[in-house]
């Protein structure tokens, strides 16, 4: 059997945020949300610290797959104290990535990049976009409110 | 016995996936189809397509006969009194639906009592949800015991002369529970109520007759049982159709319609408003044939044996938990389970990186992963295609999922 495949997959980065996730807890005073993915059952609860158009903290806490949960653990760390807009860029290029798309070479994604061998896995993009649609809904529920 | 050459029957199993040959362990989803269900469907399509019940044309007469002699090989498969009792309807969802909003509209009322299982797939749980809201009745959940089964003393604890309706799985998805049907019927009307019994994992593995049941409502698909998508049967006790309103109006199933009033064409056709299942109907019959000639009793043996062959050969896994019974003479060929520390997603992908396909998730019953205290786990199921070799596939590829997961990382 090979390990050659899974390693397009499963990047040692990625593991390293499943097995010690950033950013695990909850925050008080914050946004929260609830988001789950109903075909099978992945659950993150986001929690979002937002001032001034900031999000100064997030938190994120759940039960899913090694995929699910370490990107809400590269979420949390890629979008902490940046401005909402920035937060939503950052959200579409990493849909674009899922999308398997050629992606500017100019923007630093640090881990996240790691995430890109998921593209190639229909059945798990999913697991991945969980966390930024929650932070999504997050900061749109703010940016109005 | 059944024999490996049953696998050449099933082209699609001739295939590689990522690199491997196909080792398909997901029929408790769907099953594969057979050639004889694939050839009577294009055959179908190719000289008898045609609609039912109306045309004065030859071509119309035979799609008429098929669609009807499909009727009769369903009466015959679950062994009913008669043809008027199989309803064709979309699959068991739709069939549990059309109990609910017609025989449950009609007969439940508030403060009355739904009884149903914390196994039950959530096609059995949510129409009578949903009816007991809309009534105001209350529905009750039967306890499981800790392998996973079901005690007739908590059956019989839990109804009472209020239920109105018991409706039970008869072979669970997840556990692979096959649960004692005919008592809990019998408990069921002793207490006044009507017995539904969800058959989708039963049907294609055992031998059913209803009328030994006893149990006034059997719902299940043919997807499951070697037959396309699309069809499924709504078994109902005459005397219970009869008073029933339809759920689907329009054409096909009337009788007379005025401008205000309209009354409906008798059993089956009045609960087939539209244009039937026809094809569906046709390749059903067809998988019927099918299992018919290796026999459901072959079946349900070879199953049981995979089943024993797959827990003993899982249990020599370290951290390897299997749901449900641990006695493999107590459930049908599904094995469910979680491996340490590696979530099920993953457990699936890494076997589907070997050309295996298992299913990972909550199957469709999100209060049994409660009950199990899980949010997730991996299910291989059998049907009469797989063999010894497929499991010996399936444990070499838990291997690989757990030394990756545990010593590369």
């Amino acid at each position: 059997m090979s390990f050659n495949n899974l390693d397009q997959l499963y990047r040692t980065v990625i593991m390293d945020h499943y097995k010690k996730p950033r950013n695990k807890g909850m925050l008080e005073d914050s946004v929260t949300i609830e988001m789950n993915n109903p075909t099978c059952g992945d659950r993150i609860h986001l929690t979002l610290q937002v001032t001034d158009g900031i999000v100064e903290n997030a938190k994120f806490d759940g039960d899913g797959c090694s995929i699910s949960m370490a990107s809400a653990s590269m979420m949390t760390v890629a979008v902490k104290g940046k401005p909402i807009d920035e937060a939503l860029k950052l959200s579409t290029i990493f849909s674009d990535m899922m999308l398997g798309k050629e992606l500017d070479d100019s923007i630093d994604l640090g881990d996240i990049e790691a995430l890109s061998g998921v593209a190639k896995f229909p059945a798990r993009i999913k697991c991945a976009t969980l966390a930024w649609k929650a932070m999504e809904k997050g900061v749109v529920n703010e940016s109005h409110s | 016995m059944i024999s490996k050459d049953i696998r050449s029957y099933f082209p699609i199993l001739n295939q590689e996936v990522n690199g491997f040959p196909l080792v398909y362990l997901d029929s408790a989803a769907t099953s594969q189809k057979p050639v004889q269900v694939i050839e009577a469907l294009k055959k179908y399509y190719e000289f008898d397509n045609s609609n039912v019940h109306r045309g004065v044309h030859t071509l119309g007469n035979r799609a008429t006969e098929s669609y009807e002699g499909a009727r009769e090989k369903v009466r015959n498969f679950i062994s009913a009194k008669s043809t008027q009792e199989i309803i064709f309807m979309r699959g068991t969802t739709t069939a549990i639906n059309t109990v609910a909003q017609s025989y449950g509209v009609a007969n439940v009322q508030e403060g009355d009592e739904i009884v149903i299982t914390y196994m039950e797939h959530h096609s059995n749980i949510i129409p009578w949800q949903q009816l007991a809201k809309e009534k105001g009745a209350i529905l009750k959940y039967v306890d499981l015991e800790e392998d996973g089964t079901l005690s007739i003393e908590k059956v019989r604890a839990t109804i009472t002369e209020r239920t109105k309706i018991v409706s039970i799985m008869y072979v669970s998805n997840v556990l692979g529970t096959m649960n004692p049907i005919k008592e809990i019927t019998q408990i069921a009307h002793e207490n006044g109520a009507i017995m539904v019994v969800d058959g989708a994992q039963a049907a294609p593995h055992l031998r059913v007759d209803v009328q030994d049941l006893d149990c006034d409502f059997f719902a299940f698909s043919g997807h499951k049982m070697c037959g396309p998508t699309g069809i499924g049967v709504l078994y109902g006790k005459k005397e219970l159709l009869e008073q029933m309103e339809p759920v689907e109006f329009g054409g096909e199933m009337i009788d007379f319609v005025g401008l205000y009033e309209s009354t409906w064409k008798e059993l089956p056709w009045k609960f087939e408003g539209g244009t039937p299942i026809i094809a569906g109907a046709v390749g059903l019959a067809a998988a019927i044939d099918f299992l018919e000639e290796i026999g459901l009793d072959e079946i349900e043996k070879h199953e049981h044996k995979l089943a024993a062959y797959a827990m003993d050969r899982m249990s020599t896994i370290n951290g390897l938990t299997i749901y449900g019974p641990q006695d493999p003479g107590k459930r049908a060929g599904i094995v469910t389970f979680n491996l340490d520390d590696v979530h099920p997603h993953d457990v699936a992908t890494v076997l589907d990186m070997n050309g295996i396909a298992v299913r990972a998730g909550h199957h469709c019953a999100q209060p049994l992963m409660k009950w199990l205290q899980v949010t997730a786990t991996a299910r291989a199921s059998f049907y009469l295609y797989n063999s010894e070799e497929d499991i010996d596939r399936l444990v070499a590829g838990l291997s690989t999922a757990k030394e990756y997961f545990n010593d590369v990382f």
